[in-house]
């Protein structure tokens, strides 16, 4: 056997505080009344850091702060001076890039790989191509001069940490809007990092603030009356209680919510790059990932063939230490997270699917679970609708093209979806009829800060990313 | 080996007899994505291989290595040399593992088999060979490289037959190549596709031509024996074949026409060995076995240089087919100046420090 010795990324590249203040006005302050919450490590539920807990009050100084910059500063500042901040904090992303991975990975759990060579590398060409736009915004196709909203309220997820503020605020700033950021309260050390990077970069005082807190705070920013812009990336549950909050206001919204993709496979696939982008579907980044391809709609006449691929190349996926080189899968985000994977599953086992993971050793402090497939299941079960948001796929079958568009469609979300074919015409007669944001042809996962991203129905409205991306902090 | 297995066995063996059934089981194997494929294939080249794991890793890659030279300008001097480094590879370290085989023209065989004779243990009739130490599998299926004699202190001999680099020459020729490699002692043969007729899709001559050559290892008795007395490696070209697609056909038409190992390339095109061609190459012999219960061999061959590269490939064979294929007898590299690389990384994981190339042999 060739077992491969532990290579794990040294952790003292980065240097975390005992305790966080909020980020307002260009500087790190205590929250008016004192409250505070720990962040901890999901591999080992090591508590990393202390932070404070913003309230109304502190998200009503944030609110001013950024309004007071985006009057005097910032809205007024030539795009192509923006751009040079925005260049500037791009090229600091890259030089602290091994810092910022290895800081997501403690607070997030996910595996080094993917921090490293996913997330970060995607987080500072975000903020390159965005910078690009500044000074070319009437070019755009939204009129010769548009303008922006003001200041944008932003509410981000655990999932992609930092890259969830980069797509937030890359193009806020290169259009010419300020912004209140919350991270989520599992998730905000590498957002407070970025705060530091802000005053790297010498970014004017106001233009992001960052206040940190869970649910409350997260309300209290979205109702807050100054804001002009509303962007959420997270639950559809959530989503929900936000579109209601700001229905009959002014405030502008997008949302990017929850997603059950098809993952669809022909019989006249590629095997085994088919099942590379299956596992890259719904195990990439522990499957919390809202566009995971967590229901696999694979031909019957195929299905025996792809599924013992499939359950060889599980076999090889390495679970453990998020910050070892060569892990494969982390750990799950929280005990929360953990609880909802372990109820839905649950509920597939009960309702007579056949569940199936690898041989595989979990470590037994943190939040683990096993890379799980479910096989012999149909629409009508629970793990085939409601979104897990972990390492759990479900398997069902087809026997015609338009049975699998309509099994793909028959879900209440609609972000994303995967095709697996030789044949181009197949894939382009899908694509017209697969009710999803992103369709993609054999690949999956694949993103690019040029690609609009967003969904129909239930995943939510707005597109993030690409020029399309753009319209979202434009009065147009 | 199940009834099944058994059944389907035979069934892939009538393929050759006719040009539509090759043509109709090669065009109907499962295709290959190009992007998806090099992106596995980078992935893995991420694998972080270090300490301990390194070290396991250096002494396999060594045990793999094809020492060749197939120049113009080789003459028996250097393959004297060449031979003797293959046996000790490192004469600082008597722990140092000898390499797996040597890899020269049929005419340099007889002075590459002299030196590694005279350290031999002698014929396999005296008892196994130092080859038959690593594992063997014991459902039936017959290890490649032990296929035939050793008796060359563990080291292979291997040739280079059928008019390589190119292959153009009438199949005559190519035979006679290979029974005076075989008759001059070589126990491996490495055999070139038609290449040719493979891209004008006359499979069922690329065919043929490889079950005559492999016919020919058993050189002038051939046939009487029973077995061959060289074990064959055909080499696919796949500079030459261009696309994965092309690769993944040609990898099965070698092994149905009875291929032991199937190696990437000569080394004397510009494209060479590359990670995603070797991934669908692994890939396939992994599908053969599963379907016909034969496992068949690979071998990288050119532009694999360094020790990282070469951990690469092992990475890969762990990850793609397991470590049935982690054996000098079913993965080699072919490679000349890798040797040193792995020799130079080797000591430097034993002492802790870069040695420098002055202290490494230049055979």
């Amino acid at each position: 056997m060739f077992e491969y010795a532990p290579a794990p990324e040294s952790r003292s590249v980065v240097d975390i505080k005992p305790s966080y203040g909020l980020f307002v006005d260009g500087t790190f302050v205590d929250p008016t009344d004192g409250g505070s919450f720990k962040s901890i490590n999901p591999a080992s539920e090591e508590v990393l850091a202390e932070i404070a807990e913003g309230g109304s009050q502190d998200v009503d100084r944030a609110v001013r702060a950024a309004r007071k910059a985006y009057e005097q500063v910032w809205g007024p500042m030539p795009g192509r001076d923006r751009a040079k901040y925005l260049y500037r904090i791009a090229r600091i992303i890259q030089e602290r890039s091994r810092e910022l991975a290895v800081l997501e990975s403690l607070d997030n759990g996910k595996p080094i790989k993917e921090s490293r060579d996913v997330d970060l590398p995607l987080v500072a060409a975000h903020f390159f191509y965005y910078a690009g736009w500044a000074d070319k915004l009437g070019y755009a196709g939204f009129g010769p001069d548009p303008k922006p909203l003001g200041v944008a309220a932003q509410v981000i997820p655990w999932n992609f940490p930092l890259l969830m503020l980069a797509w937030k605020i890359a193009p806020a700033l290169a259009t010419g809007n300020t912004v209140v950021l919350k991270p989520a309260e599992t998730t905000p050390l590498t957002a407070l990092l970025f705060a530091e990077i802000c005053q790297q970069a010498d970014l004017p005082a106001g233009v992001v603030n960052i206040v940190t807190g869970a649910g409350e705070t997260g309300r209290a920013l979205v109702e807050h009356p100054g804001v002009d812009k509303i962007a959420f990336t997270g639950s559809t549950e959530v989503g929900r209680a936000i579109a209601r909050a700001v229905a009959g206001s002014r405030k502008k919204l997008t949302l990017e919510l929850g997603g059950k993709a098809a993952n669809i496979v022909f019989d006249d696939a590629p095997v085994d790059q088919a099942v590379e982008g299956i596992v890259n579907g719904i195990f990439f980044n522990q499957g919390h990932v809202c566009c995971a391809g967590s229901r696999l709609l694979v031909q019957e006449s195929v299905a025996e063939t792809v599924l013992e691929s499939l359950k060889r190349r599980m076999a090889r996926l390495r679970v453990g230490d998020p910050l070892d080189k060569n892990t494969d899968i982390g750990a799950i985000n929280s005990a929360a997270q953990l609880a909802r994977i372990r109820e839905l599953t649950d509920a597939g086992a009960a309702e007579g699917a056949q569940q199936w993971s690898p041989p595989c050793e979990l470590p037994e402090r943190g939040f683990w679970f096993a890379p799980t497939i479910f096989t012999g299941v149909t629409q009508a079960h629970r793990i085939a609708r409601e979104e897990i948001f972990g390492p759990v796929l479900s398997v069902l079958t087809f026997r015609t093209p338009a049975e699998a568009v309509e099994k793909a469609n028959n879900t209440p979300y609609g972000l994303s979806a995967g095709i697996w074919t030789e044949k181009g015409s197949r894939i382009l007669w899908m694509a017209d009829r697969l009710r999803a944001g992103v369709v993609w042809a054999n690949t999956f996962n694949k993103f690019d800060p040029t690609s609009p991203f967003g969904g129909y129905k239930e995943s939510g409205y707005g597109r993030e990313g690409g020029r399309h991306g753009l319209e979202a902090y434009l009065n147009v | 080996m199940t009834a099944t297995a058994t059944s389907a066995r035979s069934d892939l063996s009538e393929l050759g007899r006719s040009e539509t059934a090759l043509r109709a089981f090669l065009h109907g194997l499962p295709g290959v994505d190009q992007v998806g494929a090099e992106q596995r294939a980078a992935q893995l080249g991420t694998r972080s291989i270090k300490t301990t794991a390194k070290a396991q890793a250096i002494d396999l890659a060594i045990r793999m290595v094809d020492l060749t030279t197939l120049e113009g300008a080789d003459t028996p001097g250097k393959v004297r040399a060449l031979a003797a480094k293959a046996l000790r590879p490192d004469p600082a370290d008597p722990s140092c593992p000898h390499v797996g085989a040597v890899c020269v023209y049929p005419s340099m065989v007889p002075y590459a088999a002299e030196v590694l004779r005279a350290t031999g243990p002698g014929r396999p009739s005296d008892g196994p060979g130092p080859g038959s130490a690593t594992g063997r599998p014991s459902d039936g299926s017959e290890p490649a490289g032990g296929a035939a004699p050793t008796g060359l202190g563990g080291v292979h001999l291997a040739s280079v037959a059928t008019a390589f680099p190119s292959g153009q020459a009438p199949l005559e020729v190519k035979l006679a190549d290979t029974r005076a490699a075989v008759e001059a002692g070589a126990d491996e043969i490495d055999m070139v596709i038609n290449r040719g007729a493979f891209l004008a899709g006359r499979y069922g001559e690329v065919y043929d031509e490889i079950v005559a050559i492999k016919d020919a290892c058993g050189g002038a008795d051939a046939g009487r024996q029973g077995r061959p007395r060289a074990h064959l490696k055909v080499i696919l070209e796949t500079g030459e074949l261009a696309t994965y697609d092309n690769v993944r056909r040609a990898s099965w038409l070698a092994m149905l026409a009875g291929g032991d190992f199937i190696k990437t390339s000569t080394g004397k095109v510009p494209v060479a060995a590359t990670l995603p061609v070797t991934l669908v190459m692994l890939e396939a012999v992994r599908d053969f076995r599963a379907a016909t219960g034969r496992q068949v061999g690979v071998k990288p061959a050119g532009g694999i240089r360094t020790t990282k590269d070469a951990i690469k490939y092992l990475v890969m064979v762990n990850e793609t087919v397991g470590p049935d294929w982690l054996d000098p007898d079913w993965f080699r590299f072919g490679a000349s100046s890798l040797l040193n690389d792995l020799l130079m990384q080797r000591t430097k994981l034993k002492t802790g420090v870069y040695a420098g190339p002055d202290y490494f042999t230049l055979d």
